[in-house]
């Protein structure tokens, strides 16, 4: 259980980017081998993000799809369940040929002090894809 | 009003480059600094005691950090070799960072040393995300925690440098099936060099510490003092 210890680190890693901006949501990418679980890091934002310029803000966790290669026939695809992982094909042996340990925060929405009208008003985070969000 | 930032920023980039500078700096005071990785009880604190007796007695500058939640047990432990050893305790933390080794190492590291053998905190989950400075990063099972340690925690194991089997003095009293284990091993880090050993028998800790040694010289240079 070290998500709280990385959901610590996201803040740092924020704030250091954005200072002070009102923060309304942050995106994080996460590969599959992290052994990081999403769960556990929405459990811990509401805590670690309190009396800081996240406070009130969503996390969005993108995961990040494992590329393998079988090694009896070959095939190649990507995978979003942890190793051991299985051909589709022939059932052989699949190792990860990238990393899996992608841990990046994407993008950070942030408040636009200066903003230009267009969004005067709008409740903060709609223009995110799925429209909602937490503030 | 708002706007979106593109970061594409390391969650853990704090940690990654104090470990990268962690690593320039014990290189460059010759040492080599090797990540142990296993689950609790799996018998790391007694191999190591084995393997820093010998290699005490090989003449090889070795020293080691030992990571816990609470108590300084392990490092009283390894200290019976003659090594230099400090406790790291974590007050709670289940994993090392970077910046704790870093912070017990300053002014306590004694110079000279080849060998540096960081133990982590018994967890096989938390650990693997964060690199210490390590050259080398072993993970270690023993033959009671079953054949498929690997398969279950496949982030640990698909980083592991080396494999290391221990306790297998006990291997025929809990029917530990090894072949099923280099299977599960190789389902999750393919080939992979999975080393045998025995605490109490000795078995295989001079092939460990061979181990150790190389990757001391191919990462230095030169041959060990």
């Amino acid at each position: 259980m070290h998500e709280l210890s990385i959901a610590q680190a996201l803040v740092t890693t924020v704030t250091d980017h954005v200072g002070e901006l009102r923060v309304y949501e942050v995106t994080v990418r996460l590969g599959m081998l992290t052994g990081v679980v999403p769960e556990s890091l929405h459990f811990c934002w509401e805590l670690v993000t309190a009396q800081t310029p996240l406070e009130g803000s969503r996390l969005v966790v993108d995961r990040v799809p494992l590329p393998g290669t079988c090694v009896d026939c070959g095939t190649s695809g990507v995978w979003t369940s942890l190793p051991p992982l299985r051909c589709p094909g022939c059932g052989g042996r699949v190792l990860p040929n990238a990393s899996g340990r992608e841990m990046e925060i994407a993008t950070v929405e942030v408040e636009d002090p200066d903003g230009t009208d267009e969004m005067d008003g709008a409740v903060p985070g709609t223009g995110a894809p799925d429209g909602g969000r937490t503030t | 009003m708002s706007r979106l930032i593109e970061l594409r920023t390391a969650v853990l980039a704090h940690n990654d480059d104090l470990a990268s500078a962690l690593r320039a700096d014990l290189l460059a005071a010759g040492t080599v600094a090797v990540n142990l990785l296993s689950s609790p009880g799996s018998g790391k604190t007694a191999l190591l005691e084995r393997l820093m007796t010998t290699a005490v007695g090989q003449g090889l500058p070795v020293a080691a950090l030992t990571g816990d939640l609470a108590t300084e047990n392990d490092a009283r432990r390894l200290q019976r070799s003659g090594a230099p050893v400090r406790q790291v305790v974590t007050d709670g933390l289940c994993h090392l960072e970077a910046d704790l080794v870093r912070d017990h190492l300053s002014g306590w590291l004694p110079s000279g040393t080849r060998l540096l053998l960081v133990e982590n905190v018994g967890n096989l989950v938390c650990p693997a995300s964060y690199d210490l400075g390590e050259s080398l990063r072993v993970v270690l099972a023993s033959v009671t925690e079953g054949e498929d340690k690997p398969v279950k925690y496949p982030t640990a194991y698909r980083w592991a440098d080396v494999v290391v089997l221990t306790k297998i003095d006990l291997a025929e009293a809990c029917a530990f099936d090894e072949q099923a284990f280099l299977a599960a091993v190789r389902d999750v880090r393919g080939d992979v060099e999975v080393l045998r050993t025995s605490a109490r028998t000795g078995e295989g800790v001079d092939a460990l510490l061979a181990r150790l040694r190389r990757t001391a010289d191919e990462v230095l240079g030169g041959a060990v003092p």
